[in-house]
């Protein structure tokens, strides 16, 4: 079987008049990879795919579609399909009408289309629902037309803007699953926007987090949230704790941070700034909820952390405990519930641990939802 | 008193209902249904003096009916041909007039439906403001404007195009044209208001699955604007085919629209009898047509008020 169809962005800029919703993109997108784009609304996700898919001209710089340049070449001609955010199906045709549209355009004939579109209601398990209205459908039901009718214009390049977002909760989580095994199934490329990171996490190959117009950090699930390249990346991805401090000291890929509230801590640096730190730098340090634990009080070195107690709370598999933190933002330490008895520290004073190579800095930058 | 009736009235208050229901009610039944059925009535009797209606000789009579088609009595021809001519003209004509429009119109309120922004409140308002000028004065400028000397024909003899000057006003022209600017809005704001709710992003969706242009307008354009261009197109065929000031100031010497002949007897002939009969047979005929239209093109009726 193919690799499948790669997907390259060579130093995309995408200029609205003076406004940069796409500042200098370099992406390289391995076939038959699911690769999401993960970023906040306006962060210029949206117009990537749109450049993708041909209805947007990039300002600078190329769209290459398996090695081949697309500058020129108009939507209904690119191997691209592109799932919209309300997926955009056509009410007034049937099911196996809006399934099989791609095929109506090439001139195929209605047994052709109407075989086609049965084994693509098979594939969505929608099996003898065709004739029907899309607007019978349950939103989960129509979700996967859309992915039918895409599928059936048999695209290199599957282009998914925000398609789960209108679905609840359950559901959103359920047609996850079935994306990634459609991909699977499928093998082509998938590209994907969204701003949920737990959907990127759980689905991609690759993410690229996005902030601004800007490309921020491209890898994998666990390097993302690992080894964040900078503070949006960090704050973003996931819940995390932020110290905000100096360099005072550095060995190796280690520094020491010296905070205003906990004194001298000690992490690692994240692997994209390697090097790239010196001794006096403004930085930030992030340890994540569940890699805080409690420790005999009055214990003390670099990684230990002081702090009051403001509230706790019981979240069933978590129990979390809120402090009060470096510039009004609280830290959180989230301890398993293994059935141990939790004492209730309010107003209190509790000394915290965590381990170096779970604490990350970078240089000192914008936090997410600030 | 019927449920909804009752509803009606718990919403509504027992005065401002019945205000409500009166005037409607005045409307319906006492502006337009009951001055019909007048008509109705009248096109069934004899055209008689005065002081015979209600005598003997009031009764009713398929006379006037008869006379449109077969013509006078003893007239010495088989079908009253003159006539029948015209009415068939008309019909026909309002049905050009009607396409011509379409044809026109579609693209132009797809185009304000689907962009945005103050140009599209401007176009709008260049659209409407000829309509602040009243119907006779803008026919009489189109006269102006097609007439043998008028400013067309000025231009295309000046310019060499045309040896002599064209006879738009004979040759109907001027009649199409006056007629399908009289009705341009009626046209344009139905299909407009319909486009106007289409998601953009189904036609991305189909020219992202391969849809060259004309086939997203037939496949998703179209069926999706078919309420609002079976209600344009209702409007613009009944009022064409009603209309009266501009076939008769832009009609050509020759040709009479078939409103015409029913303002002679009414009017020339007084022959109110016979003027109701021809007025019946054109509303009839002209709602059976659309009807009949509606139905080849599966439109419901609920639709056309969308």
């Amino acid at each position: 079987m193919s690799a499948g169809v790669g997907v390259d962005l060579e130093n995309l800029w995408i200029r609205f008049g003076d406004f940069v919703a796409v500042r200098d993109a370099n992406v390289n997108i391995k076939g038959g990879d699911f690769f999401s784009f993960l970023g906040p609304s306006g962060c210029g996700k949206t117009t990537i795919l749109r450049a993708v898919s041909g209805f947007l001209e990039p300002s600078e710089g190329n769209v290459l579609i398996g090695g081949n340049n697309m500058k020129g070449i108009g939507p209904n001609k690119r191997p691209t399909a592109l799932i919209f955010q309300n997926l955009a199906l056509f009410p007034l045709m049937k099911v196996w009408e809006n399934i099989t549209f791609s095929m109506e355009i090439a001139g195929a004939s209605a047994r052709d289309r109407r075989k086609r579109a049965d084994e693509l209601l098979d594939m969505i398990a929608l099996s003898g629902q065709g004739d029907k209205l899309p607007s019978e459908l349950s939103g989960g039901q129509r979700q996967r037309v859309a992915i039918a009718r895409a599928l059936c214009a048999e695209p290199d390049v599957l282009l998914l803007d925000e398609p789960l977002s209108a679905l609840d909760l359950k559901l959103r989580q359920h047609m996850r699953t079935e994306l990634r095994e459609i991909q699977k199934r499928v093998g082509i490329t998938f590209i994907y926007i969204t701003h949920d990171q737990g959907e990127a996490l759980t689905m991609s190959d690759d993410i690229a987090v996005m902030r601004a117009g800007v490309i921020d950090q491209i890898g994998d699930g666990k390097a993302i949230y690992n080894d964040p390249a900078t503070a949006f990346a960090a704050s973003f991805v996931g819940e995390n704790n932020v110290f905000r401090g100096k360099v005072s000291k550095l060995s190796g890929n280690e520094a020491l941070i010296s905070t205003n509230r906990s004194g001298d801590l000690l992490a690692r640096i994240s692997t994209a700034n390697h090097g790239k730190l010196k001794v006096g730098d403004d930085a930030m340090m992030f340890i994540r909820p569940e890699a805080l634990s409690l420790a005999t009080s009055g214990s003390t070195g670099d990684n230990f952390v002081t702090a009051k107690v403001t509230h706790e709370e019981f979240e069933g598999n978590t129990f979390n405990i809120f402090t009060e933190g470096d510039g009004g933002k609280e830290i959180k330490v989230s301890i398993p519930n293994l059935g141990q008895s939790f004492d209730d520290h309010t107003g209190q004073p509790i000394t915290l641990e965590y381990e170096a190579s779970n604490a990350v800095v970078v240089p000192a930058g914008e936090l997410a939802n600030e | 008193m019927p449920g909804f009736l009752k509803e009606y009235y718990k919403r509504n208050g027992t005065m401002m209902g019945s205000v409500m229901l009166g005037l409607v009610l005045f409307w319906t039944v006492g502006l337009i249904i009951l001055p019909q059925l007048s008509m109705l009535d009248f096109s069934f009797r004899p055209n008689l003096p005065p002081p015979e209606i209600g005598g003997p000789k009031d009764i009713y009579t398929l006379e006037n009916y008869k006379y449109l088609i077969f013509g006078p009595e003893g007239g010495g021809q088989d079908y009253n041909a003159v006539d029948l001519a015209v009415f068939y003209r008309t019909l026909v004509a309002a049905i050009f007039v009607t396409l011509f429009n379409l044809l026109l119109c579609y693209p132009i309120a797809y185009y304000l439906g689907q962009n945005k922004g103050n140009h599209i409140r401007i176009f709008a308002l260049m659209l409407i403001i000829p309509y602040w000028i009243n119907e006779i004065l803008r026919a009489f400028a189109l006269r102006i404007i097609f007439g043998e000397t008028g400013v067309l024909n000025t231009l295309l003899v000046g310019t060499g195009i045309f040896d002599t000057p064209f006879d738009f006003i004979r040759n109907d022209i001027a009649l199409y044209a006056g007629l399908g600017y009289a009705y341009i809005l009626l046209m344009i704001f139905p299909i407009y208001n319909v486009i106007e709710s289409l998601d953009h992003n189904q036609i991305e969706a189909a020219r992202d699955l391969g849809a060259p242009w004309w086939r997203i307008h037939w496949r998703v354009v179209i069926p999706y604007a078919k309420p609002g261009i079976s209600s344009g197109c209702t409007m613009v065929f009944m009022l064409s085919a009603g209309a009266l000031a501009a076939p008769q100031i832009l009609g050509g010497p020759s040709s009479l629209w078939f409103t015409q002949l029913i303002y002679q007897q009414f009017n020339d002939n007084s022959d109110w009898p016979q003027g109701a009969a021809y007025a019946i047979v054109l509303l009839v005929t002209c709602i059976l047509l659309v009807l009949a239209v509606m139905r080849l093109f599966k439109v419901n009726m609920g639709d056309i008020g969308k």
